[in-house]
């Protein structure tokens, strides 16, 4: 047996590391390892309350179950959502939605094009002319463009706004009643424990307690405990450490790429009073603050709206930001005469698996499966990734009963014949078949990204537009339409020297125009932070966002994990290297895709290596 | 040496780091979205909770019993982030746990959970619980509890608990001046209500967990609905503490210079 080295972070030897064994172990608490252990706990147990399925670790107790999460608790640090809920409905029928804090049926949905009312968004010249035009024929309410057709893939009639937080403490509370399956937040898990012939995984390992920084034992030092398993689920997500780790092992399946990314930031915020917007309400919004950047209104029950954008890897910037343009795009007019007046409840950032069935890594091997957006299953035509990512946990569960029941080992033949061929058989398959390169024209721009969309969504996929990454232009470069050369240094230097990042000042010399707080909604990177996130970072965990070669960071010049990073937790140090503070971390795992340093021996892999952390956001109304 | 039997009284509040609001509801006043906010233990019964694991574990055959009078769905929800920190038997009661329900019946519902506990032996018996508690400042209902139980021997403000060679207990009490009254107890039974205690936090046991949770989720189930009404208490006003928060980010700064500037801070206030 082997399990990796704990990044290396020092020698095992002399590691006094407990054991565990347990029948089934999960990597995360997200709508995947969620959707498996609600459908597999319902068949763990006889009507009498006798075990269904025996342990074979514990011989006449039931199947022994355990999740471990990173965060703090369950449902912090995910995403809020708008979504069909086909696999929520069909695993749990009888399940009311009003159940569900800030749950609510959509009641209607637009899709709006955003005018720039700012006049600094990068639009090109037959945009802009549209845009005159537009304006000039009075074609617009508040800048606002409400498009009259919403293609049917788009369409999210009949289905639900959620906050997934939510979601995810009644799906947890509703697992532990069961007593079939233990979830445990705050344990990170550090990596997978391989088998022998390291072709199979046979359980995890719990991240080290009581480390420095650098993760060095300190006093009270506990060594991760390995946990042994029959079956390992792994469901932690895009950036998960566990999920990477296989697919640094094993790689993708031929054709296969996780190349396309999107940062999701969102805030929840308090309506003020007879803010005119009717629960369920669903905006999505193309073309403003940049035309890359989508945007989407959603609005629960109480008079309470979330409200955020997605900033994808092909907005070809640099010095790109979220939380910056999500203040702008707050701002826009069509949008701000609901939220004048708003106070911010709560903040989040999550990354985005935007590869969607094209990202799929090896679904099941010897002793694991995978689940979850990690899996794959974002469909990125749709904008869909909850109600998928919960199907693929299904369908594992409904393999695993299968395979338990027939007393079958969970080999990569057995998990294929029976979670495979589930998966490949599903609407799951087929919709992620239709959507996979509905997005490869945003290669070429926007107008034939969304061209490409409409082609793919309109003929089931068989048609759509291609398209491949471009080098990311030099941050001068992106800013020589609008800053002078020496202008645009002066601002990155004096940043630097301030250990600020620069998107900030650049944007203000741009013309973009400064934000003006108002202490409740429109509040302060850090302040957001504070009052919507309220990151915490417990003491004894080592930093889990490292920068692996010095002359790499020294060298950069863009510095985009600085610019990226959602909580500010990545700044200028002296030297090149960036700092990174933990206690300013979402997870958000931007630092990751936005290092534009590849490895030389590995191109897909950057200079930042993201291990399993522990703490992040104590939201659970994201 | 004869083993203890401890029962921490413990319960939730909502997690520190949310925005807390008090709002007046039908049935008097609460915090605006309480059932939605994130739960966790109480900081004092954590504290007394994990005093309570450390002398179990030095008094061989010694058991520690947690019960706690809270939402039961809450309760649920917290026992996941705590059941990994130390060994312990829940006993539940299902009811509110906010810091506007009436100590004096909170005491009498956990006074009658403690003595419904099969074969707890008062020779043995040790009470612990918060000196406090971060929802209710008034620190008087594990001092009922214990008057309720009929145990005379009282202390509150408990930083440190030495059990002596001969069996008798040696306590450290918070007095003013930041100093420490040092009291001998001969033998249980006796009240501790705990300040924070001398211990870190536990770190996560994974097999702590699930041997505990074996026994959480039954006695969830069995939770039986505490009678706390509060249905004659009546709150004048409800009001947040003063708060002001100035956000600087500031890397490398001495201790004393952060020392200096907050003791400034406090004279100006």
């Amino acid at each position: 047996m082997s399990g990796g080295s704990n990044g290396d972070r020092f020698d095992e030897a002399g590691v006094e590391r407990q054991s565990m064994d347990v029948d089934i172990v999960c990597v995360g608490f997200g709508p995947g390892t969620a959707g498996f252990l609600s459908a597999l706990s319902r068949g763990l147990l006889n009507e009498d309350g006798s075990p269904a399925i025996e342990s074979r670790v514990v011989p006449g107790m039931p199947l022994q179950v355990v999740c471990y999460e990173r965060a703090d608790d369950v449902g912090f640090g995910v995403s809020g959502v708008v979504t069909r809920a086909r696999g929520i409905r069909a695993a749990m029928p009888g399940l009311d939605f009003r159940e569900i804090p800030m749950a609510t049926p959509v009641s209607s949905e637009k899709v709006v094009y955003l005018l720039d009312p700012v006049g600094a968004s990068r639009r090109s010249a037959p945009r802009r002319i549209a845009d005159r035009l537009i304006r000039t024929l009075g074609l617009h309410q508040h800048l606002g463009v409400e498009l009259p057709y919403l293609p049917p893939f788009l369409r999210k009639h009949g289905g639900v706004v959620l906050s997934m937080g939510q979601f995810m403490q009644f799906v947890a509370a509703d697992i532990s009643s069961s007593g079939v399956a233990q979830i445990w937040p705050g344990t990170p898990v550090a990596e997978a424990l391989m088998n022998e012939d390291e072709q199979g995984v046979i359980g995890i390992r719990l991240a080290d307690q009581g480390v420095e920084r650098d993760g060095t034992p300190q006093a009270g030092f506990v060594a991760g405990m390995d946990i042994h398993a029959d079956l390992t689920v792994v469901g932690d997500g895009p950036v998960g450490a566990v999920g990477r780790q296989l697919n640094e092992r094993f790689g993708l399946p031929e054709g296969h790429h996780q190349r396309e990314w999107a940062l999701g930031m969102k805030m929840v915020v308090d309506l003020r009073e007879g803010s005119a917007l009717e629960a369920g309400t669903v905006f999505h919004t193309i073309g403003y603050p940049e035309p890359e950047i989508f945007g989407f209104l959603y609005v629960h029950p109480g008079n309470v709206a979330t409200v955020g954008i997605f900033v994808p890897s092909w907005f070809r910037s640099p010095m790109r930001t979220s939380y910056r343009y999500l203040q702008h795009y707050m701002q826009h007019p069509y949008l701000w005469r609901y939220l004048a007046g708003g106070k911010l409840r709560s903040w989040g950032a999550k990354t985005l698996q935007e590869s969607g069935r094209r990202g799929e890594p090896f679904l099941a091997g010897d002793g694991y499966a995978r689940v979850g957006e990690g899996s794959g299953s974002t469909n990125v035509l749709t904008g869909s990734g909850v109600d998928e990512a919960w199907t693929t946990g299904v369908q594992l569960a409904q393999a695993v009963l299968e395979l338990a029941r027939e007393s079958k080992p969970y080999t990569r033949e057995n998990l294929e014949r029976t979670y495979l061929a589930r998966r490949r058989a599903s609407w799951l398959e087929k919709e992620g078949r239709t959507a996979e390169k509905a997005r490869d024209g945003f290669h070429r721009g926007v107008i034939w990204g969304m061209a490409g969309m409409a082609l793919a969504g309109l003929s089931g996929g068989r048609l759509w537009i291609g398209g491949e990454p471009r080098l990311m232009p030099s941050p001068e470069e992106f800013y020589a339409k609008k800053l002078e050369a020496a202008e645009f240094r002066r601002i990155v230097d004096e940043c630097r020297a301030k250990g600020l990042s620069c998107h900030d000042a650049l944007m203000d010399a741009a013309g973009w125009p400064e934000i003006p707080f108002d202490g409740q909604l429109l509040v302060t990177h850090q302040d957001a932070l504070l009052m919507g996130g309220k990151v915490q970072a417990p003491a004894g965990f080592a930093d889990h966002v490292q920068f692996l070669n010095a002359d790499f960071c020294e060298a950069c010049v863009s510095k985009q994990c600085i610019e990226m990073c959602s909580g500010q937790a990545i700044t200028a140090g002296p030297g090149g290297v960036p700092l990174f503070d933990r206690e300013k971390c979402v997870f958000c795992g931007a630092c990751l895709w936005n290092c534009p340093s590849p490895m030389d021996d590995d191109p897909p892999r950057a200079n930042i290596a993201f291990h399993a952390g522990a703490g992040g956001l104590h939201s659970t109304e994201n | 040496m004869t083993p203890f039997q401890i029962v921490v009284c413990g319960s939730i509040v909502p997690d520190p780091l949310q925005t807390l609001e008090p709002v007046t509801a039908a049935g008097g006043p609460s915090l605006k979205n309480e059932m939605m906010l994130p739960a966790v233990l109480d900081p004092w019964a954590g504290h007394a909770l994990f005093e309570a694991a450390n002398l179990a574990q030095k008094t061989a055959g010694s058991k520690v019993w947690l019960v706690s009078l809270a939402p039961k769905a809450k309760l649920q929800q917290v026992m996941m982030m705590v059941a990994q920190k130390a060994p312990f038997e829940l006993v539940a009661l299902d009811g509110p746990a906010s810091g506007f329900t009436d100590s004096f019946e909170t005491a009498a519902a956990l006074a009658g959970a403690v003595n419904g506990i099969a074969g707890l032996e008062r020779s043995r018996l040790l009470l612990f619980g918060g000196w406090e508690s971060a929802s209710r400042g008034a620190g008087s209902t594990l001092q009922m509890v214990g008057e309720r139980l009929g145990i005379t021997e009282q202390f509150q403000g408990v930083d440190e608990l030495t059990v002596r060679e001969d069996g008798s207990l040696e306590i450290l009490e918070r007095v003013e001046g930041g100093k420490h009254q040092v009291s001998v107890c001969q033998a249980p039974p006796a009240v501790f209500g705990w300040a924070t205690g001398k211990l870190p936090e536990p770190r996560n046991n994974p097999q702590v967990g699930m041997v505990n949770m074996r026994g959480v989720m039954p006695a969830l189930q069995k939770a039986r609905p505490a009678a706390v009404k509060s249905a004659g208490l009546c709150f004048a006003s409800v009001s947040l503490p003063k708060q002001q928060r100035e956000t600087r980010v500031v890397k490398n700064m001495p201790a004393e210079e952060i020392a200096r500037e907050i003791a400034a801070w406090i004279g100006e206030e």
